[in-house]
């Protein structure tokens, strides 16, 4: 190494103790990447509650958004539109995550199962914004109208190879001990999967679920390209619909202050939901893989 | 399964048909898993078929390299060039690399190294729940609360300091803009690091124990050991995590629409505003008719975008599948430290 031999480097003691303090350095280092990295956390979730408490009420929950200059009002809109968006979305992603990442367990071989894998990959990291305008160019250009249902394609786009994910790796953990037992007793494939595969790794998928729901409810971009947004209460899905993320987006860029209290608000209710989701997930995701290790 | 083939040849009347049903049964479960799977291929199709479509008459009237080199960017004349898009997106995802990186690795490291679980444990969740906050959220606090802080605070005492120093000088130099790059890669930054440090753990902590060891033997120190043993081996799969994370930085849409100041300059500055693709897009939609071709031009955007996003994804994939896999077979000992022994 560079640091310990140079030529007026006399005593060892010198160079091993240098190269300790490096060492000691390098640890302080780590230690403070930790810290940089916490310190947004901790001041997000503070200003989050700091700014955005005054303004949840009863009203919040119950009135519609405010008109301009219009004291007051909430967005119960929004909520039930994310409800539904996020609601057709999981109605989805389910089944095709499931049954893709069964086929990817249960009965993918070689290169086809590797190639389904790679795209399941590739999927997974497209942009929020590609999925809102690939539904823009077609759902929404071909209906004539922003709708609830475009918006909800558009999150399975992004809910499916998260599901798809997670719930492989959750089957991988049932052990071939079960699928063998059943099989032995001439269940048929089909039915080992269903009843004994799934069941097993139920909480795993639940976790999955509970993940990508997560994912869907914060997403803005693509609900703005394939919702639009609605300043009233819409629960038909073939309508332009409100979402939490998008009326958060839309407040904070508006001229008007009082509007600002209310994307704070809607901050609340989102980090709330959102990393009540996530923590659950991990718990019950720690629990099942103690279960079945 | 080959058990049905080779089914005894005396097989009785009365099972063949309970057999028969049991096999439909099979084959169509198996038939809907790959066609649902299969829909996954034809999902990644759809959306380069699509968007490539309907962005082909931006990318006739003005050629691939025309429209990806030109500033122009008018709805008045209906000409359009991406550079500006480009530009203001690679410029605040390479920042926020820059920042990322280091800290990311920092943590990755901190979080093998730390023996104790009980400060291991609640770090790793902390820094998951940083990626679960949605970006709407960033957007928020960063340009309330962060952006005024780095506007009148940090901006001034950069560009008195490293905005002096000839050549990177050029990035720091003051503008009066509040929406920024800055800004805009250092929230980016924030959101980044969780991806990065996650993806990094995991191929640091399949470093083989007997090179840790080993460097440890010889006397290495814990940062001698870091260098020599544990970076060389994880480095392709860090390398992958970075992609991952620039990706990631590159698509996102609203925490930068709301903090680049939204311009369409192309300027050295850091501290000039800017413009990115996912956010001219978010912001230009809805104007964008089939009538000439603005829709046609945003659709063009998008599939740079994605093209980017894509490869980005598949290289990053094979860095990192590359690096688990390596733990399958044994490693020559030393190998990955050579370059560094004496």
């Amino acid at each position: 190494m560079s640091d310990t031999a140079t030529p007026r480097d006399q005593g060892r003691a010198t160079s091993v103790g240098l190269r300790k303090a490096k060492s000691r350095m390098f640890e302080g280092f780590m230690w403070l990447t930790g810290i940089v990295a916490l310190v947004p956390l901790v001041l997000i979730v503070f200003y989050v509650f700091k700014e955005g408490l005054p303004a949840i009420n009863v009203d919040f929950f119950t009135q519609t958004a405010p008109a301009p200059g219009v004291p007051g009002g909430g967005m119960s809109q929004a909520i039930v539109g994310s409800a539904m968006m996020v609601g057709m979305a999981t109605l989805m992603s389910v089944p095709l995550g499931v049954l893709s990442a069964l086929y990817l367990t249960e009965y993918g071989r070689g290169s086809f199962a590797a190639t389904i894998r790679f795209v399941a990959e590739i999927l997974l990291s497209t942009p929020s914004i590609i999925a809102g305008a690939f539904i823009w160019a077609t759902v929404v250009l071909l209906m004539h109208s922003f709708s609830a249902i475009a918006g909800a394609i558009a999150l399975t786009v992004l809910m499916w190879p998260i599901i798809t994910r997670s719930t492989e790796e959750t089957l991988r953990l049932v052990p071939d001990d079960l699928r063998e037992a059943a099989l032995a007793l001439g269940v048929p494939r089909w039915k080992v999967i269903l009843a004994i595969v799934l069941p097993t790794a139920g909480a795993g998928i639940f976790t999955a679920v509970m993940l990508a729901v997560a994912r869907g409810l914060g997403e803005t971009a693509p609900i703005l390209l394939t919702a639009l947004g609605n300043d009233f209460m819409n629960l038909d899905p073939k309508l332009p619909t409100d979402a939490v993320p998008l009326r958060i987006y839309n407040y904070a860029q508006s001229p008007i202050v009082a509007w600002h209290q209310l994307a704070w608000g809607g901050a609340i209710v989102l980090l709330v939901v959102v990393l009540a989701l996530s923590i659950g997930a991990r718990i019950l995701s720690d629990r099942q893989q103690r279960r079945l290790r | 399964m080959s058990q049905q083939s080779n089914a005894p040849k005396g097989e009785t009347l009365t099972e063949a048909p309970v057999r028969r049903r049991l096999r439909i049964g099979d084959a169509v479960f198996r038939d809907t898993t790959v066609a649902v799977s299969l829909g996954l291929i034809g999902l990644l199709g759809s959306i380069l078929f699509v968007l490539l479509v309907a962005a082909l008459p931006a990318f006739r009237a003005f050629g691939v390299w025309g429209f990806i080199t030109s500033t122009s960017w008018n709805g008045v004349t209906d000409t359009y060039g991406a550079l500006p898009f480009i530009y203001g997106t690679l410029m605040t995802s390479t920042f926020a690399i820059v920042l990322a990186l280091p800290i990311s690795v920092g943590l990755a490291l901190l979080i093998n190294e730390v023996k104790s679980g009980w400060i291991r444990n609640p770090l790793t969740v902390l820094i998951d729940l940083l990626a679960a906050i949605p970006s709407v959220v960033y957007g928020l606090w960063g340009i309330f609360i962060m952006a005024p802080f780095l506007n009148t605070y940090v901006e001034p005492a950069l560009g008195a300091t490293l905005g002096q120093i000839p050549v990177i000088g050029a990035l720091f130099q003051p503008t009066p803009s509040a929406g920024n790059m800055f800004n805009a890669g250092i929230i980016l930054a924030i959101m980044i690091i969780p991806i990065i440090t996650a993806v990094s753990r995991e191929v640091i902590a399949i470093v083989p124990r007997d090179l840790r060891e080993a460097a440890l033997a010889m006397g290495a120190t814990r940062y001698e050991t870091i260098k020599i043993a544990v970076l060389p081996y994880a480095r392709s799969g860090i390398v992958g995590a970075t992609m991952l994370g620039l990706g990631r930085a590159l698509g996102e849409t609203v925490a930068v629409a709301m903090l680049i100041g939204n311009g369409l300059g192309i300027q050295a500055s850091l501290f000039a505003p800017a413009y990115t693709i996912p956010a001219v897009i978010a912001n230009e939609f809805r104007e964008a008719t089939s009538v000439g071709l603005h829709r046609s031009a945003l659709l063009a955007l998008a599939v740079i975008l994605v093209v980017i996003s894509f490869f980005l994804a598949a290289v990053s994939r094979v860095l990192v599948g590359g690096s688990v896999a390596k733990t399958g077979k044994p490693e020559p000992l030393l190998d990955p430290a050579e370059g560094d022994v004496q």
